[in-house]
């Protein structure tokens, strides 16, 4: 090489590098759907500043529009991590939306079983066990059928997704609702504290103590894949599975393991809607938070960091919807949404190339 | 054309008698420069031969000719005009016709369908199949690159998909024809079969020019050479006023004991013993269940190494990945220092003492987007876990060392292995396979597509690995390598070993005839 003692250089080039991957992408979607909002906007014949400036007093203005925003964000984190820990092994989980709420089902059946007055301490581990157990359940099937039959998993976890929530529409209809609704009753343990019980500015909003446990839970991804030699593995795998299984590594057992851990994180999210916001289980309420999922996966780049800002993002175009509905409808919102997915996926490797070529000409 | 082509009057009686002029190329990724000041001056219907060792800025310089990439500075003419910063499209109008190191043909096609692929002669709006197949088969025998039309790519051997790669670009209208490392992977035949090709389309009238390391080819072959280094160009020079050694001296800037082609005495007699590597009987069956490696029985002691040879394909990549764990084998036995490993996973040979150097590091010796750190604790993260958790800084630490006493570059243990050069990545997946504790080492092509500096340290380690008591298995397509390492060595037809002989009675002939399977002959 021409450069003789480069060290240093080669470092900073490789970490500029890699926090370029993480950030970039995020911050190019952000400005395309900025773009493309601001136009969507002024077709409706309002300002894009006011709405704008009514979106964020609607979301990060105000406690409650915040509290509402923290809650969202912390299904999404949960769905989110859950998408990402299947694809850093090379696999899509698309049964989040099913995993979700099978884990909510198994909370509220073990709030509903405790006696009331159990304390939370003991109550709580035994409702995120039984959601993360069921979610992995669930997870575990596509991960059977894939490593057993070859079956692909985006078929089988999209196929699961309908058998699932059938079933459990079942369950609540037919044996365990609340008459005239489509709801168990509410958990005797395990009840989550809300912000609003700690800060009374929260009040009203559903945002609880269910924020904690997916930020540690995203802190134990984050340590398992980056620290661990499990983590070591699964990466690899997903990176190139010739070379894992060359490295004695068993492509099958970390395709199992990833699956089901999978489906465990995405079923543990269903604790935040059980335990900290209704206290029951209602069929449909995961409509949708498991497929957005894997896009705040994109967004955030599989990165548990990442996953977090990305949940935050689309947490806030979510709330910010209601905020400025007085202006302009709130699908809006949903456009949004899709324009930062196909930013993201678009802007990847473009976006790259464009800056390293930058790069290269003022090296020259 | 695009690019500058107004100025192109001015110029073309100036430099009108080359068909490729590269002037002052200048290419810099990050803080590396891929070429720096580097020149290249080919004649129209020469072999043109382009050396240099790996990383010295071969690649870059071809794809910077072929419009790959864009030139930071410099020039570029070819026939006379200007074209500095063309595209792929134009270069291709223009004649040029670029055969990559790594195949660029779909698997699932066939050999006529990869040709015709992007200008498909149709008849009534479908493929007209018939014609495709008829007007490669003209090529193919005008040329006498033969390959059958009608089979699927995946079903070709190495040197077949080669010889697709250039009647590909041939197809295309080529009249410059550049050849990154053409002869990495073909067997001696296969080559000599090349270089008749090579020869007869430059009598032909067409410009080639080959990128290689093997300075027996260079001086074989060529009429003139440039040399690179570093990223510049260092030397131009007639073939017939060189030797090979003059050649090595300017690649790598020093004298090279140029190893391959001579042999290396064979240590004392080795003491017989229960211990090294022990296949009996052994059966793989391929994906139709014909019989890949059929039968095969042999002992490599420890302090020895048993060289295979061999035309690529005839069940050396099967026996070596059945041997390794990776591929099932139907019957018959392997046996580690007296311990029967045959039914056991990857993992547990590696602790029986088996290393392995796979043929193919792009695809299994390395994870491409792992830092070097990583990549040197492939197989081994156990040792640098503690509890599940790995131990950051004793993976550095082992990095940096490994990186010291291997002389990776560039020396950082965050970079990628995919920003590394061929030569560096092998060094990588050498270090990490030879530092760990074995007994019984399968070196498979260990220096394929790796420049001379490099193939002459791998050499030496494998010698030294033997020296240390290691039973060591080597395959390799180059037979002077076979020959040099080896104290026996065997040749694979057809999944069978068709002889094995002392290193000291083989040499490049006799091993040819068992190659192609003239000469049948007992196993010693």
């Amino acid at each position: 090489m021409a450069v003789e003692k480069p060290t240093a250089r080669f470092a900073t080039a490789a970490w500029r590098e890699r926090a370029e991957e993480a950030l970039l992408p995020p911050f190019v979607a952000l400005l395309v759907a900025l773009i493309c909002g601001d136009l969507l906007i002024l077709s409706y014949g309002q300002s894009p500043l006011a709405v704008y400036r009514m979106l964020l007093e609607g979301t990060w203005g105000n406690a409650y529009g915040f509290g509402q925003v923290l809650y969202k964000a912390t299904t999404l984190t949960f769905t989110g991590l859950a998408v990402s820990f299947g694809l850093r092994a090379g696999l899509f989980n698309i049964g989040g939306e099913s995993q979700l709420a099978a884990g909510g089902f198994a909370a509220a059946l073990t709030g509903l079983a405790l006696p009331a007055g159990t304390p939370l301490i003991l109550a709580l581990p035994l409702c995120i066990v039984a959601a993360g157990a069921a979610g992995g359940v669930v997870g575990a099937v596509p991960a059977v059928l894939k490593t057993r039959f070859g079956a692909h998993e985006v078929i089988v976890t999209i196929m699961l997704n309908f058998v699932v929530l059938a079933f459990l529409n079942w369950i609540i209809a037919a044996k365990l609702h609340v008459p005239e609704t489509l709801h168990t009753p509410e958990i005797r343990a395990g009840a989550l504290p809300r912000l609003a019980d700690m800060f009374p500015t929260f009040h009203g909003s559903a945002a609880n103590l269910a924020l904690i446990v997916v930020l540690v839970v995203a802190g134990a991804v984050w340590f398992y894949l980056f620290r661990t030699s499990g983590g070591y593995a699964l990466r690899a795998v997903g990176l190139q599975p010739d070379a894992a299984e060359y490295g004695g590594i068993s492509v099958g057992r970390v395709w199992l393991k990833a699956l089901t851990v999978s489906g465990v994180i995405a079923g543990m999210g269903g604790i935040n809607y059980v335990l900290g916001y209704k206290h029951y289980y209602e069929d449909g309420f995961a409509s949708g938070a498991g497929f957005l999922g894997i896009a705040v996966a994109l967004v955030g780049r599989n990165n548990p960091l990442g996953v977090i800002i990305a949940a935050f993002f689309f947490a806030t175009l979510s709330q910010g919807g209601l905020a400025i509905h007085a202006f302009v409808p709130k699908q809006m919102m949903d456009v949004l949404q899709g324009v930062v997915i196909l930013a993201v996926a678009v802007s990847v490797p473009e976006v790259r190339r464009v800056l390293r070529g930058s790069r290269r000409r003022s090296n020259a | 054309m695009t690019g500058g082509s107004s100025q192109a009057p001015t110029q073309a009686r100036a430099t009108s008698s080359f068909a490729i002029r590269m002037e002052g190329i200048e290419k810099y990724f990050g803080p590396i420069a891929a070429n720096h000041d580097a020149s290249l001056e080919v004649a129209p219907g020469e072999i043109h031969a382009l050396v240099g060792e790996n990383g010295a800025g071969k690649s870059t310089l071809m794809r910077i000719l072929g419009g790959l990439m864009k030139p930071d500075a410099g020039r570029v003419e070819v026939d006379g005009k200007d074209v500095t910063g063309w595209s792929t499209n134009d270069a291709i109008a223009a004649g040029i016709g670029v055969v990559h190191q790594h195949f660029m043909l779909v698997p699932t096609l066939t050999v006529a369908e990869n040709l015709v692929l992007g200008s498909e002669p149709t008849k009534n709006g479908v493929l007209d199949y018939a014609q495709a197949a008829s007007s490669v088969q003209s090529l193919s025998a005008e040329t006498g690159l033969k390959v059958d039309p009608t089979r699927k790519v995946a079903d070709l051997s190495v040197g077949e998909a080669q010889r697709v790669e250039i009647l590909k670009v041939l197809f295309r209208g080529a009249k410059i024809l550049v050849l990154d490392e053409p002869t990495a992977v073909l067997s001696p035949p296969e080559v000599r079969e090349l270089w008749t090709v090579l020869r007869r389309l430059r009598d032909k009238g067409d410009t080639i020019v080959l990128i290689t390391h093997r300075l027996d080819e260079v001086v074989d072959l060529s009429d003139t050479i440039t040399v690179m280094r570093a990223g510049g160009t260092v030397a131009r020079i007639k073939t017939s006023e060189t030797t090979p050694a003059e050649i090595a001296r300017a690649m790598v800037g020093r004298e090279v004991a140029l190893s391959a082609g001579t042999r290396v005495a064979s240590s004392a007699p080795q003491p017989r013993s229960n211990r090294g590597l022990e296949v009996r009987d052994l059966t793989i069956k391929g994906s139709r269940g014909n019989r890949v490696v059929d039968g095969v029985s042999f002992v490599v002691h420890p302090g020895e190494i048993l060289g295979i040879a061999g035309v690529e394909g005839n069940g050396q990549t099967e026996l070596i990945e059945g041997l390794a764990g990776l591929r099932d084998v139907s019957s018959g036995q392997i046996i580690i220092d007296a311990v029967d490993l045959t039914s056991r996973s990857v993992d547990a040979r590696h602790d029986e003492g088996l290393s392995h150097i796979p043929e193919d590091r792009h695809r299994r010796g390395l994870i491409l987007e792992y830092s070097i750190a990583d990549n040197l604790i492939l197989g081994v993260d156990k040792k640098f876990a503690r509890n599940y958790v790995i131990d950051q800084r004793a993976v550095l630490d082992n990095a940096g060392g490994q990186i010291a006493s291997f002389d990776i570059r560039p020396p950082d243990a965050t970079l990628n292995a995919r920003a590394l050069s061929g030569g560096n990545q092998q060094k990588v997946v050498i270090a990490r396979e030879m530092s760990r504790a074995f007994s019984v080492l399968l070196a498979s092509q260990p220096t394929r597509g790796v420049d001379v500096g490099a193939i002459e340290f791998i050499h030496q380690r494998l010698l030294e690995a033997r020296a240390a008591g290691k039973a060591i298995l080597l395959v390799s397509a180059e037979l002077s390598e076979v020959l040099a390492l080896s104290d026996r060595v065997a040749v694979m037809y057809r999944g069978k070993f068709s002889v094995v002989m002392p290193a000291s009675e083989a040499s490049e002939e006799v091993l040819g005839e068992y190659m192609i399977g003239t000469k049948k002959g007992a196993t010693a």
